[in-house]
């Protein structure tokens, strides 16, 4: 029996321990007419060899690509000491650290992930994750609603992750919050502070502020923090975590820094896998602590004298405050964040400005190479982090398909979030690629991009003669 | 000792991380970090070293017995993780096209397909990354389908007053009022206080069966009618799917919308707090509404429906498919229990659940409901002790570790005084049951012989007893170099 | 002791104490801390905002348990007790002397409807049973 221990022998005993004749008896509380009535439709059980066999020929059905796709979920190089250490069974098949005695390990570790995290947001306090970057954007989007006290309005560029801008739509709907959308500056591809006074009169909550931005250009965050102050708004800063390795940290921004960060810590060791686990963080100013979501690990003394950490200042949570809790989440992503810190400890400062680096310097190299294949040109003249958009002289979509042809998966094509963008493409590169690998891309879009061209210009010629 | 600690200025894994990029890149000045952050800076054999120290200070599945009420702590079985982290399915992009994917969408595909089939339900969405989410999901789903009916009165959800704080949270995130329903002396809802309760203000009544009180709401079908009656919509709270997987199914019993803790009932491990996946089940009225992405089939190809799809969803709730590697790691498992083995937890688990119930009844200790039959999972209450002894349900829980077992749920559900929720797990053998009943034995010898050895427990913990009330009062939330 | 006769209290576990000149100083009672165990925040309500008689208006933490503070009359808060979010401590050491809030009646008809010692004193013990 799969993952049952019990003999037969075992079972009659503990049935006469019981004082019952048979499972039946076991369940003799359950009105006759609902029980039994499992579906013929599950197949019978597999053997762990079985299940392995057909796992392997599932997983290599998916292939292996050469990914420059990023959008919020970036490929970076995990050192193999992360998920060897953070899947021991001690942190992998643990419960939530509420006997913290017995959780010490859990415990300090999530005290360690919060100063490295505070740390790289320029913030006071983070809390333990939330579920991921977009959902951590609905809960700030959230807390500055009750931070403010008054206002129920908050600003979301236009230049935030779509996704995650609907994400935060369906999250905090029902609670009379409305959102409204920045435009963005269609030459430099970032928000324009001037571009928001129009939304002066309105009494907002909270500014939303990403960096980089969901087109992988660096928003003016100083300006636009500021101007979220000036508005009496909170300013919420969305922040990828290895750029904040080079960046200025979201507490510095401006003239007195932003109140809330938020992201997906993904990028800090934890694979791409089709979309998750992943975690999000979230950081914000030690006034606003009691306004997080979230569980906090703080540091204490056993009554021996002896340092230990506990969860802390639980009363802001679901279990204790029920109705009025700061949010429902119970379960976050502990395991993700196990891995983001052990990663973050194995590369430490110098090493994550490394990878910020080299995916900075292959973003760019990448962007200058395809930029120079006929008709490819950069949609925007901002800075940018490790990815870029694209503008194509043809269709995107058959583009992409004659990359994956050849191994290549070749960006996100921005057809249906942004139409305004024409025949454009988000394309990311970050230290996994190698010259080889860039070369190899730059040379396929020039090929296929070029095919595609010669026979309709060939083609509009005889309508002018 | 912290990481931090052990930093020494300049050292560096250099392997671990990409050759230094030539040049300073294209970054503005303006943009650029004054101070690097504050991450330490150690050898690879020190991060090794700490992180595997630190795990040894954590009780867990793999190192101990864990019986957690409510919280469903069985074994995760190691294929099922080493399965999901197969090359291919980490190295999958999530906005990769759909046919890059065609593996794992089968195992999304097949596993909403499963979940239909052991829930009763008419369509699943794997979207909700834990239970919470699946809850909000679910009311939120509730208010969708009443909102598209024009029925806009309905402002209150109904949740009887030993449901996990999740429940009246959720509903509070989805614009609701919350009433607490009363539990009578058995254990069960109280059918009248129901009765009174509901009406045209009435959205609905979120509901866990068996209850976190250990039994199962005999008055179920009941109340379904009663919320039925009144236009509302029944939901289940999946924490306790295990005391009835292949058994009894959400679906038969009239509910319209379900969320399944798979980290629970389809053993995905709980990790120190997460992930989880709480995919959501609904009836047929609901389906439209169901949060995106869904897995479709067609002609043996599947893809990921969106808006597009299904304009009625209530949209989606996370960046991507949910927690995938937890989703994979369920499906995994329940193609290797396939449909005997399912058959067989919710019957072992309440084997188990109601052999130690009975073992600790002969033990001395008093059961919160003794009349009725266990579930999964029941409550023992430590009133008598502590007017006899003065030792507490939490010196108890913290005397039990010291014997090699991590505690049991302490205080929860609030209404029951100085109690203990305990869930053994079907996959948890005799003997394991019957060393934590002579522990139990020794801690109610200790309790009256040497209170105080229980009052200053745990002793053999890498820490004693922490101080709670500092911790809150001043609260040190991250390290500070000296 | 544990429940002054000179105070009025409230069926929530305030205790109100008449000023002289006419302004309710609030507090909670022995019994509520109690219940609660050691306070670890308190959060009064600001000064100037006008309360209506049973309405929220400040909150009160432990380790394991939060409480919501109820307005005993319907007025305007003219002070709030700051040292008590610095020292939560004293709610536990002296709740009679560790105020809360002052409030300035709007009715000062509301104070005679609150509860005299002893019958507080009922309400605290149906509450332990």
């Amino acid at each position: 029996m799969p993952f049952i221990p019990h003999t037969e022998e075992d079972v009659r005993e503990m049935l006469a321990a019981i004082g019952v004749g048979s499972f039946e008896e076991l369940f003799d509380e359950v009105p006759r007419e609902l029980r039994g009535r499992v579906g013929a439709s599950v197949p019978p059980g597999l053997t762990e060899m079985e299940v392995t066999r057909l796992m392997h020929r599932r997983a290599e059905r998916d292939g292996s690509w050469l990914n420059f796709i990023g959008a919020g979920a970036y490929e970076h190089h995990i050192p193999a000491a992360v998920w060897q250490i953070a899947t021991r069974g001690e942190f992998y098949s643990a419960y939530t650290p509420y006997q913290a005695e017995a959780s010490q390990g859990t415990l300090q570790l999530l005290f360690e992930y919060q100063t490295m995290m505070a740390s790289l947001a320029g913030l006071e306090v983070t809390n333990a994750s939330l579920y991921d970057g977009a959902s951590a954007l609905a809960e700030a989007v959230l807390m500055a609603v009750r931070a403010h006290k008054s206002a129920r309005r908050v600003l979301i560029p236009a230049t935030v992750n779509p996704v995650w801008r609907k994400v935060v739509r369906t999250i905090v709907r029902n609670q009379g919050i409305e959102l409204l959308e920045a435009p963005y500056c269609s030459a430099a591809g970032h928000t324009l502070p001037g571009a928001l006074e129009k939304f002066a009169a309105q009494d907002l909550a909270a500014l939303v502020v990403p960096q980089p931005n969901f087109f992988g250009v660096l928003e003016p965050v100083d300006e636009l923090a500021d101007w979220a102050h000036a508005h009496g708004a909170l300013a919420i800063s969305v922040v990828n975590p290895v750029a904040l390795a080079l960046l200025k940290p979201p507490g510095q921004w401006g003239a007195d820094g932003a109140d809330i960060a938020v992201g997906d810590g993904q990028p800090l060791g934890v694979p791409l896998a089709s979309g998750g686990p992943y975690f999000g963080f979230m950081a914000c100013r030690r006034a606003l602590t009691r306004q997080m979501p979230g569980r906090i690990v703080g540091e204490t003394v056993d009554t021996d004298g002896r340092p230990g950490y506990t969860l802390t200042l639980q009363a802001r949570e679901q279990h204790i405050r029920r109705s009025k809790a700061t949010s429902n989440i119970c379960t976050n992503q502990g395991l993700m964040v196990t891995a983001a810190t052990i990663y973050m400890a194995l590369l430490g400062p110098a090493g994550l400005a490394r990878v910020a680096r080299a995916s900075h310097a292959n973003a760019l190299a990448l962007a200058t190479k395809l930029a120079e294949i006929e008709g490819v040109a950069r949609a925007f003249s901002g800075p940018i982090f490790h990815e870029t958009v694209l503008r194509l002289p043809v269709p995107v979509a058959p583009v992409m398909r004659a990359l994956k042809a050849q191994g290549i998966l070749g960006g996100l094509n921005l057809k249906h979030a942004y139409p305004e963008l024409g025949d454009a493409l988000l394309v990311c590169a970050t230290e996994t690629k190698n010259e080889q690998d860039l070369a190899f891309y730059a040379e396929n879009l020039a090929r296929i991009v070029g095919k595609r061209q010669a026979p309709r210009s060939g083609a509009l010629k005889p309508t002018n003669s | 000792m912290l990481i931090f600690e052990l930093s020494r200025p300049g050292r560096h894994s250099k392997g671990l991380s990409p050759h230094a990029a030539p040049g300073q890149g294209a970054i503005p000045e303006k943009h650029l970090r004054a101070q690097p952050p504050l991450l330490p800076e150690v050898s690879e054999l020190d991060v090794v070293r700490h992180y595997t120290g630190l795990s040894q200070k954590n009780f867990s599945i793999d190192t101990h017995f864990y019986p957690l009420g409510s919280c469903t702590m069985k074994y995760n079985p190691r294929a099922c993780n080493a399965l999901a982290m197969l090359p291919q399915f980490l190295a999958r992009h999530p906005a990769a096209p759909d046919d890059t994917g065609q593996g794992f969408l089968e195992c999304m595909f097949e596993l909403q397909e499963l979940l239909k089939e052991v829930t009763g339900m008419e369509a699943v969405s794997l979207a909700p990354m834990a239970g919470a989410q699946g809850e909000f999901a679910g009311v939120a789903m509730i208010r969708a389908y009443h909102d598209s009916r024009g029925d806009a009165g309905r402002r209150e959800i109904l949740v009887p007053d030993a449901a996990h704080g999740t429940n009246p949270a959720s509903a509070v995130m989805c614009g609701y009022t919350v009433r607490e329903i009363a539990t009578d002396a058995e254990g069960n809802v109280d059918i009248a206080a129901l009765g009174s309760a509901v009406g045209p203000h009435t959205a609905g009544l979120m509901l866990t069966n068996p209850s976190t009180l250990g039994v199962f709401e005999r008055g179920i079908l009941e109340m379904g009618t009663i919320v039925h009656d009144a236009g509302g919509l029944l939901y289940y709270d999946g924490a306790n799917l295990n005391a009835i997987l292949g058994e009894v199914r959400p679906g038969d019993m009239g509910f319209d919308v379900i969320h399944i803790n798979l980290h629970k009932t389809f053993s995905t491990p709980h990790g120190g707090g997460g992930p989880g996946a709480g995919p959501v089940g609904v009836n047929a009225r609901l389906a439209p509404f169901l949060p995106l992405p869904l897995v479709a089939e067609a002609k043996g190809a599947y893809r990921l429906l969106g808006d597009a799809d299904r304009p009625l969803s209530i949209g989606r709730l996370g960046a991507q498919l949910g927690n995938a590697g937890v989703l994979l790691r369920a499906y995994i498992y329940a193609r290797m229990l396939g449909l005997e083995g399912m058959r067989r937890v919710a019957a072992f688990a309440t084997l188990n659940a109601n052999y130690l119930m009975a073992e600790l009844r002969k033990a001395g200790f008093e059961l919160a409901f003794p009349r009725r039959r266990a579930s999964h999972e029941f409550l023992i209450t430590l009133q008598g002790l502590k007017q006899r002894t003065g030792v507490t349900a939490m010196d108890v829980a913290k005397r039990l570790l010291d014997k090699g077992a991590h505690a049991p749920t302490t205080y929860f559900p609030l209404m029951v005084p100085e109690c203990l929720l305990i869930e053994p797990t079907e996959t948890e053998s005799k003997r394991t049951l019957d060393a934590f009943v002579a522990a139990m034995k020794e801690i109610l010898a200790e309790a009256s012989e040497n209170p105080a050895l229980l009052k200053n427990a745990p002793h053999t913990t890498p820490v004693r007893r922490l101080d709670d009330v500092k911790a809150a009062r001043e609260p040190r939330l991250t390290w500070k170099s000296p | 002791m544990t429940t002054p006769d000179n105070l009025k209290y409230t069926k929530t576990h305030e205790w109100v104490k008449a000023e002289a000149d006419g302004t309710l100083t609030v507090g909670i009672t022995f019994h509520a801390q109690d219940m609660l165990g050691d306070v670890v925040f308190l959060q009064p309500p600001e000064v100037g905002r006008t309360l209506r008689k049973g309405e929220e208006c400040a909150v009160i933490e432990s380790v394991k348990a939060a409480a919501d503070i109820y307005a005993p009359v319907s007025g305007e808060v003219v002070a709030a007790n700051q040292e008590l979010a610095d020292k939560p401590e004293k709610v536990n050491q002296d709740p009679y002397a560790a105020w809360m809030f002052r409030i300035k009646p709007a009715d000062p008809g509301e104070l005679g409807a609150l509860l005299d010692a002893a019958a507080y004193q009922e309400v605290a013990e149906a509450d332990k049973h």
